[in-house]
């Protein structure tokens, strides 16, 4: 190694690698109570980033750390190559949306706007320019002298985003913003924020418990389970390679198939698929679409020569129930050894006289996951 | 939804209180301060300006009154000064003990009005606690006598009094203010100070102002610290209604100081609920 390293080329890969943001061994303790432990997480420029858990799971302590208004019991934060976490939070460039906005009552939405810039002693015609900027930007212009009490929950949250972004942060945090917001204006404001984040460019860290909200926005999913992270990764590949079975079940739906592997071939009760995953337990997640009703005028793929490796695995099942969503139904069926399955699909399942369903499935599609324990 | 017997067994209690107790006795001393009193001392019942007459000509009368608004301004400031620092500690720093220095407050409320003015006559006096202590700690070689019967010892035995009365409003005030917005100026650049006086200060105005009338209207009203610590410069307007009111026995000219009190303080509890409505975000 020695012999061949290159400075120049060391240099520029750290230069571009380096993150915006790294959190190293970030860990929180409230007396006996740990509620953040060995966190580490680095964040590019630009990026958004969404903290996903359960509540409980310490996502909001964590944004509390970054923003400064807590202090992390063990580890370091440290921004674009400088020291976060011993800066009080009126030093870091680094501001929050909050969860219920915390707008200043007694200012008009303009002066809300203005705050940070007042503060940072700006001339008054950048604060005039850049406020009214920042306004049209979250299209609240008309309301500028308005108090915040006059206004709905929506415009105040988009207020709430003006007063943030108007002082151009480095890093950018909003807890559980659209919470507060009923459904059909929620995902309308995911659109938006997720428009004006790209606009922005600045990074964002977006902390919520909904794991649709998640998916939708993000870049990169870290989910947070009991104070640790669980997986970080972007939203196709923690839905699609789930490392445990805790993310397997918390993101979307699965079936979770307790397996025993042996020659390249796992078994689980009357189902058995070739595998990659070394011999011995393995615990596999199945999404309920990765199971089709399988085209009963194909010639079954049965037959399945332990050598080749089959396209898809078909099963027959008793269908138990089904429940429509509109676009698919979700359809639980029990298989001949009684493992129930749920599968999702958006044709109407041929069912034989026995009220049973031919089924298929991909064998790549069964993901090898890490058992997840029970934490309290 | 409720009977009618109902609301009238509940409505009619109160109202009958209030009409005997309040606005009867008003309505009397509104009479009486037409009235006057004739060489014989009774009370004669022909309406006339007299009383209000004399109250503007005589000085003796509105000196007093503004000695008296001059004193309760003081007191009021004094609470202020006193009472809002307190009141901050309590609502922002006390924690865990909150409880615990909040009865400390408290407690001196359930001690007599008059043991605690005692007590200062005991400190100031001339050969009081304070005195006893200057001289032995040779800071003065002959007693203070400004300390007693004073102005002085007016305003500080009031401050004393009416304190809890100012703190207890404004802490309410700054308990109601959410945390999440003093985070909010933080995260947006402002230090503590700056925070103080850009949100948490305007937010506890309401507090501030009701405090500040509680001490003012309690203390323009008072006569037993006067009587008791003020001596000849310390008489309040209090002082002369009851002396009108008792030996002079001219119960006219008080009722009329009393209804001019009466509508200074009116105005000024219209006026703080003005601004303080004002000053109030829900």
């Amino acid at each position: 190694m020695a012999t061949t390293f290159d400075p120049a080329f060391t240099n520029s890969t750290q230069t571009n690698a380096q993150p915006l943001l790294s959190l190293r061994a970030v860990a929180k303790h409230f007396g006996k109570n740990i509620v953040l432990r060995d966190i580490s997480l680095e964040i590019a420029e630009g990026e958004f980033l969404t903290v996903l858990g359960e509540s409980g799971s310490g996502k909001t302590t964590l944004l509390r750390i970054l923003a400064g208004f807590e202090q992390a019991t063990a580890g370091e934060v440290w921004m674009a190559g400088e020291r976060l976490d011993t800066q009080p939070p009126y030093r870091r460039r680094v501001n929050t949306v909050f969860q219920h906005y915390a707008l200043f009552p007694h200012m008009t939405v303009e002066e809300n706007v203005a705050y940070g810039l007042r503060i940072a002693k700006r001339p008054s015609s950048e604060i005039e320019s850049r406020v009214s900027d920042a306004l049209a930007k979250v299209k609240m212009s008309a309301f500028a002298r308005a108090k915040p009490s006059k206004i709905s929950g929506g415009q105040q949250q988009r207020v709430a985003l003006a007063r943030a972004l108007v002082n151009r942060p480095r890093l950018l945090l909003l807890d559980e913003p659209l919470s507060a917001l009923d459904a059909n204006l929620r995902r309308q404001m995911q659109g938006e924020l997720k428009a004006l984040q790209r606009e922005v460019g600045i990074t964002f860290i977006f902390v919520t418990h909904d794991q649709e909200e998640a998916m939708v926005m993000s870049d990169r999913i870290a989910l947070l389970r009991s104070g640790e992270l669980e997986q970080v990764a972007s939203p196709r590949e923690i839905y699609s390679r789930p490392a445990t079975a805790y993310t397997a079940q918390f993101i979307g739906h699965t079936n979770l198939l307790k397996a025993d592997v042996r020659n390249g071939v796992a078994t689980s009760g009357a189902l058995s698929w070739p595998t990659t995953a070394p011999a011995g337990a393995g615990l596999f997640s199945l999404r309920p679409e990765c199971i089709r009703v399988a085209d009963s005028s194909a010639p079954p793929s049965e037959t399945s020569l332990p050598t080749t490796v089959p396209a898809t695995v078909r099963l027959r099942a008793k269908l138990r129930d089904q429940v429509f969503h509109g676009a698919n139904e979700l359809l639980r069926v029990e298989c001949a050894d009684g493992q129930v399955l749920t599968l999702r699909t958006s044709t109407r399942p041929a069912i034989d006289g026995n009220g049973e369903l031919e089924l298929e499935f991909s064998p790549a599609d069964a993901v090898l996951v890490r058992p997840s324990e029970e934490r309290a | 939804m409720f009977s009618r017997a109902y609301r009238v067994a509940i409505t009619v209690p109160p109202l009958a209180w209030v009409t005997v107790f309040l606005l009867v006795p008003y309505l009397l001393m509104f009479c009486y301060s037409f009235w006057s009193v004739s060489e014989s001392q009774a009370i004669v019942h022909s309406w006339n300006f007299s009383n209000y007459r004399e109250l503007a000509t005589k000085t003796v009368y509105w000196e007093t009154l503004l000695r008296s608004m001059w004193i309760a301004a003081r007191v009021t400031l004094f609470s202020l000064l006193l009472g809002y620092p307190l009141a901050y500690f309590l609502s922002f720093r006390a924690a865990r003990r909150k409880d615990l220095y909040y009865q400390l407050v408290i407690t001196p409320l359930w001690v007599s009005y008059l043991v605690r003015a005692y007590a200062w006559k005991t400190i100031l006096g001339t050969d009081g606690v304070l005195n006893t202590l200057l001289q032995y700690a040779h800071l003065t070689r002959h007693p203070l006598d400004f300390l007693l019967y004073s102005p002085f010892a007016v305003v500080l035995t009031l401050t004393h009094i009416y304190t809890p009365f100012t703190l207890l409003p404004i802490y309410a005030s700054l308990e109601h203010i959410p945390r999440n917005l003093i985070e909010a100026s933080n995260d947006l650049g402002a230090s503590p100070a700056q925070t103080f006086w850009r949100v948490i200060f305007p937010l506890s105005i309401p507090g501030v102002l009701a405090g500040a009338t509680f001490a003012f209207v309690l203390s323009l009203g008072d006569f037993l610290a006067p009587l008791l610590l003020g001596g000849p410069s310390g008489i309040m307007i209090s002082n002369i209604v009851v002396s009108l009111f008792g030996a002079a026995y001219n119960w006219p000219l008080g009722a009329a100081i009393s209804f001019c009190m009466l509508l200074i303080v009116v105005g000024l509890l219209f006026f703080s609920e003005r601004v303080e409505k004002k000053w109030s975000f829900s």
